[in-house]
């Protein structure tokens, strides 16, 4: 009974010595943080993703503690939402910026853009990139090895094995950039969201001479300036033979679609169209690319879906 | 015992089918394509204009800048193009296309057989003679030569040491020229010799190139400031830094030049471009190139003029084989996979490999099984597993740390693994983005 | 045409995963062929249950639990059937085996990730479980009498160490029993003729086996010969402090798994260290704990542990021990 009592003593005053200095030791080494970092902390969603670009959620509110306006720190996953919130603890203005997505613009798929070569090596885009032109005449287009599939923290990309051409899905993209980086070839590009997911795109990166473009890749983007005449918004550009439409000026008329003679421009997450349109008629090449870019986000889903079932 | 370098090294299978093939003048072609980057460093600028005509030997491009080389006409006709042309790798470079027309040389050059033996020139005049032939590295790596011969300052040479090793599987090139055309060679090591001032040259040559090395030392032994020094058949012997230790015992630093323990190494094959530029006023505009494979109907060694178009050489060769799946430029250990056949010759072009598609293609990538083979068989005593593991997950200050930049890309790793793992794939990734990082940083 | 474009080299060894296991498993044949002329049918036994179960079980897992490729194939499994084999009594009862193989291939390799992640020796993970589980089974050692009877019922005995350790707890001299009648020599222990495992007994075996490995440059002498020389020297440093108490090294290097231990568990690719420098700090750290464990342990045998505690030091090993750099 005695070994008991003096056993249970003895630890008891073990560890009252040990609090004791423990106590002081935490006193004397104190680090003096600013509070409002944990408060900060508090409000983001804790899923330490990195898809901010800092180290987890706690680095993140310290960048945003530390820095004077909130420019460039931005949760993808707490979206306006938390950056509002945030910006109220720190009596700052949030800018309320339009939720983005990331877009593939290739859409050389393996009917539209024949493989000349065989790649052989590492699966790795950045490697094949380095290597050569890679398995397509085409020396702009996607390269299909998956660096953006494999640099995606959220899980929202997927190759799509029938064109071997990835697919973004548009409920987990938070648009936080990884895949961008990762692409060697700058085919994804963080563009607007839209109104109701809707997006107009040009869906090809090709910087060649049209004739050089379009014998690599039916699809692809020739330059012939079509897009641009019929824009009423001066929303299209073209530099170094290739078109880009600027989502902070298309209102998404989709007029420019019609007219592209190879279907490079996209639209996504439009209602069919009621009738078809004269440009549509005059061109069948453009019809069949609306069509693919109708049932693109039906494939998406089901691919998706399927893979849910192999998991 | 032969010499050879301390560590690491593997012996693939030699293969060198063409070793008894005497070197072959190639007939000329109706069009050469001549790049104007077939060096490290800045293209050269195109000096001549569309339509002109050129004869054989003519500049045709200036170097533009230190680190860059004279381009020149390998052929005598109407330049019909000044555009981007697609390469080996299926990319658009800038290159002359020359439709040629009969053959006719440059005043001046000398094409007879007679060996001059006088150096006349001073050490100014031959780097300055070697610089105006546009002289590369001929073993592949294409650096400009004048730019070796002028040693940093605060750097002195003691050796010149002449790579006639040839460690590459299947090339024969420098091997021929050793035999076929020693005494040039060594007027031009001599030539070498006064360009940087040393008193004395080491050729190292490979043991399995025994007629080589008793020829050129039946000639070197009237020249006893030229050893010829046999070494034992290893992989990747080629190497500088592994080259400098075999034949002098000297280990160069990491990250340095293979000055810093005084030698300059250059290839056999650019010794003998220097006696030609030096002695016989001819530029470089033709090369030996090996062409071979195991189901190659003629393999051999071709002199053809820059430019030629590879598809050209393999006609010469007896046609591509059936069973062809991938033709490389250069060695199978390190040479580069073409894409376009049509391709010219370069000047660090030594040979055009043609492999079937049962060797070509690589077996399936396994888990590693930590082995620890791809560690011991690495000639600079890196840890390629742990360097192309970092290379994935992009840890370049790790990459750092373990010393990437050190890796000399010689393929001993992916060689060796028994899981058939990209090793080097990932760490020539990593070498890229790590020394991209190590450059952001100085500036 | 369409050619095949890949990075440099273009050129392989033709070496293989296959090759190496598989050239392991050839290693291990006289040492088997030992096991069954000493041990008879429970040999045979017990070495196609292990296998059998491991490939069963590596199969199971990689194709309902993980939803791999089976690679049942490769040699990994049946190599460490085989090894969890030799590391066992030879007769052990079927289940026993059967769960061993469980835990070795289940919890030593695949819970990890499969070949190549795990960072215990699957064998060895197995072989302790079964003898922390059935101590009783696992220490009955048959004797070496070849052909006799059903295997479970073979006559049984204690392996040298057991002696040993029984002698050094009655204080008995150690120098008396190695030198008594009863003590079966040097010689009979190096050729087997002793208690224990059914793989471990025959050194000599087991020495052909390191020689073709070598010259088949599977593995590298450095693992096993720093084994031996750290066992050598520390257990002679004993020896000559008390004769009395310690044995010498001669006894420590031919009874039980020492061999076995040395030459193919220690020198597993997947937990052993990458660089030489690193694979001489884990072969001197498993013959000191060896010896200490054998000496001064409660257990008679101490390879096995030995070999898992400087596993779980190999990834620390490779952190700190980087090969010889060129400059």
């Amino acid at each position: 009974m005695s070994t008991i009592v003096i056993t249970i003593i003895s630890l008891c005053a073990i560890g009252i010595v040990s609090a004791v200095i423990l106590y002081f030791v935490a006193q004397k080494f104190k680090v003096e943080e600013d509070p409002r970092i944990d408060i900060v902390e508090g409000l983001l969603p804790g899923a330490n993703c990195g898809g901010c670009g800092y180290p987890g959620c706690r680095g993140l509110a310290e960048a945003a503690v530390k820095s004077d306006t909130l420019d460039g720190i931005m949760c993808p996953v707490g979206g306006t939402e938390t950056m509002s919130k945030v910006a109220t603890v720190l009596g700052r203005e949030v800018k309320t910026e339009a939720p983005k997505i990331a877009v593939v613009r290739c859409n050389g798929n393996c009917e539209n853009r024949p493989r000349s070569s065989e790649y052989d090596g590492a699966r790795s885009c950045a490697i094949e990139h380095a290597l050569y032109i890679g398995d397509t005449d085409c020396g702009f287009g996607c390269l299909g090895c998956g660096d953006c599939v494999a640099a995606c923290p959220f899980d929202a990309i997927h190759m799509n094995p029938a064109t071997l051409l990835p697919i973004v899905s548009d409920e987990k993209c938070v648009a936080c950039g990884a895949c961008v980086k990762a692409c060697p070839r700058n085919i994804m590009e963080l563009r607007n969201k839209g109104p109701k997911d809707r997006r107009v795109f040009v869906s090809c990166v090709n910087k060649d001479k049209g004739g050089i473009a379009r014998k690599a890749c039916k699809v692809a983007c020739i330059g012939c300036g079509k897009c641009v005449k019929e824009c009423p918004f001066n929303a299209i550009t073209i530099e170094n033979n290739l078109a880009y439409i600027d989502f902070t000026k298309c209102k998404l008329c989709r007029k420019c679609v019609g007219v592209c003679p190879t279907g490079a421009i996209h639209e996504v997450n439009f209602p069919p169209r009621k009738m078809e349109t004269d440009a549509i008629k005059a061109n069948p090449a453009a019809k069949s690319a609306t069509t693919i870019s109708l049932s693109q986000p039906a494939n998406d889903t089901q691919i998706i879906a399927k893979e849910k079932n192999d998991d | 015992m032969l010499k050879t370098f301390r560590i690491g090294g593997v012996h693939p299978p030699e293969n060198k089918l063409s070793a008894n093939g005497k070197i072959i003048v190639l007939t000329l072609p109706e069009q050469v394509i001549i790049p104007l980057s077939q060096h490290i460093g800045a293209p050269a600028t195109p000096i001549v204009q569309k339509g002109d005509t050129v004869k054989a030997g003519q500049l045709i491009a200036q170097a533009t800048g230190f680190v860059s080389a004279n381009i020149h006409s390998s052929v005598s006709g109407t330049i019909v193009a000044i555009d981007n042309v697609t390469d080996a790798a299926g990319l658009s470079k800038p290159a002359i296309t020359i439709k040629v027309e009969g053959d006719e040389w440059e005043n001046g050059i000398d094409r007879t057989e007679k060996i001059e033996h006088n150096i006349a020139l001073s050490q100014e005049e031959i780097i300055k003679a070697i610089a105006a032939a546009g002289i590369v590295g001929m073993g592949g790596a294409t650096f400009p030569t004048q730019v070796k011969l002028t040693p940093p300052p605060g750097n002195k040479a003691e050796f010149l040491i002449i790579n006639g090793v040839e460690c590459e599987p299947y090339l024969t090139s420098d091997h021929r020229i050793m035999l076929e055309k020693a005494e040039e060679i060594i007027i031009g090591v001599q030539i070498l010799m006064k360009a940087i001032g040393v008193k004395k040259a080491i050729i190292g040559i490979e043991n399995n190139k025994k007629d080589a090395i008793a020829h050129l030392q039946q000639i070197a032994d009237k020249t006893p400031e030229i050893e010829i020094c046999p070494l034992k058949v290893k992989y990747p012997q080629g190497g500088e830094k592994q080259l400098i230790q075999a034949t002098t015992g000297r280990t160069v630093p990491s990250g340095a030049l293979p000055i810093a323990v005084g030698a300059v190494v250059q290839n056999a094959g650019t010794a003998l471009a220097v006696y030609e530029a030096v002695m016989k006023h001819k530029p470089l505009i033709e090369r030996v190139v090996t062409v071979t494979g195991k189901s190659v109907k003629n393999p051999g060694n071709y002199l053809c003029r820059i430019g030629t178009p590879v598809s050209k050489l393999l006609e010469a060769a007896g046609g591509i084989p059936e069973d062809t799946a991938k033709v490389i430029g250069g060695g199978p250990m390190m040479g580069r996979t073409m894409l376009n056949i049509d391709s010219p010759v370069m000047k660090g072009t030594s040979g055009i490999l043609l492999i079937s598609d049962k060797e070509a293609r690589r077996s399936p990538v396994r888990n590693c099984i930590r082995c620890s083979k791809c560690v011991s068989v690495c000639p600079m005593g890196l840890e390629p597993y742990l360097l192309a593991k970092l290379a994935t997950f992009n840890l370049l200050e790790r990459l750092e740390e373990e010393k990437v930049m050190d890796c000399i890309e010689c393929g001993s790793c992916s060689f060796t693994c028994p899981s058939a793992r990209p090793l080097l794939d990932y760490i020539r990734l990593g070498k890229t983005r790590t020394g991209a990082m190590l450059r952001n940083r100085k500036k | 045409m369409k050619l095949l474009v890949s990075p440099s080299p273009h050129l392989h060894s033709g070496d293989s995963i296959e090759k190496n296991m598989y050239g392991v498993i050839i290693a291990l044949i006289p040492a088997f062929i030992c096991s069954i002329l000493f041990f008879g049918t429970g040999a045979i036994i017990v070495t196609l249950t292990s296998v059998l179960a491991c490939l069963f079980f590596e199969y199971i897992i990689q194709k309902y639990l993980l939803r791999q490729q089976p690679t049942i194939f490769d040699g990994s499994a049946f190599l460490t059937g085989v090894l969890l084999a030799f590391n066992v009594p030879s007769n052990l009862p079927v289940w026993i085996i059967i769960i061993g193989a469980l835990v070795a291939i289940g919890i030593g390799k695949m819970s990890f990730g499969g070949l190549g992640c795990n960072i215990f020796n699957p064998a060895l993970v197995g072989r302790v479980f079964l003898l922390i589980s059935f101590p009783v089974q696992m220490t009955t050692w048959p004797l070496a009498q070849g052909f006799a009877g059903s295997y479970t019922d073979a006559q049984t005995g204690a392996t040298p160490l057991a002696l040993l350790k029984e002698a050094v707890k009655t204080g008995q001299s150690v120098n008396d029993l190695l030198v008594a009648d009863t003590f079966i020599g040097y010689k009979e222990m190096f050729l087997g003729h002793m208690g224990g495992s059914l793989g471990e007994v025959a050194a000599w075996a087991l020495l052909i086996g390191f020689a073709y490995m070598l010259i088949r440059k599977i593995i590298t002498w450095h693992i096993p010969v720093t084994i031996f020389a750290t066992v050598i020297v520390f257990s002679g440093i004993l020896h000559l402090c008390n004769p009395d108490q310690f044995a010498g090294p001669l006894f420590h290097l031919l009874s039980g798994g020492m061999m076995l231990g040395a030459i193919f568990m220690a020198t597993d690719y997947v937990t052993s260290p990458m660089s030489h420098k690193g694979m001489f700090i884990f072969g001197a750290g498993i013959g000191i704990l060896t010896v200490v464990i054998r000496v001064f342990g409660a257990y008679p045998e101490g390879m096995s542990f030995a070999i898992l505690i400087m596993n779980a030091f190999t990834p620390l090993i490779n952190r700190y021990c980087k090969p010889t750099r060129f400059a």
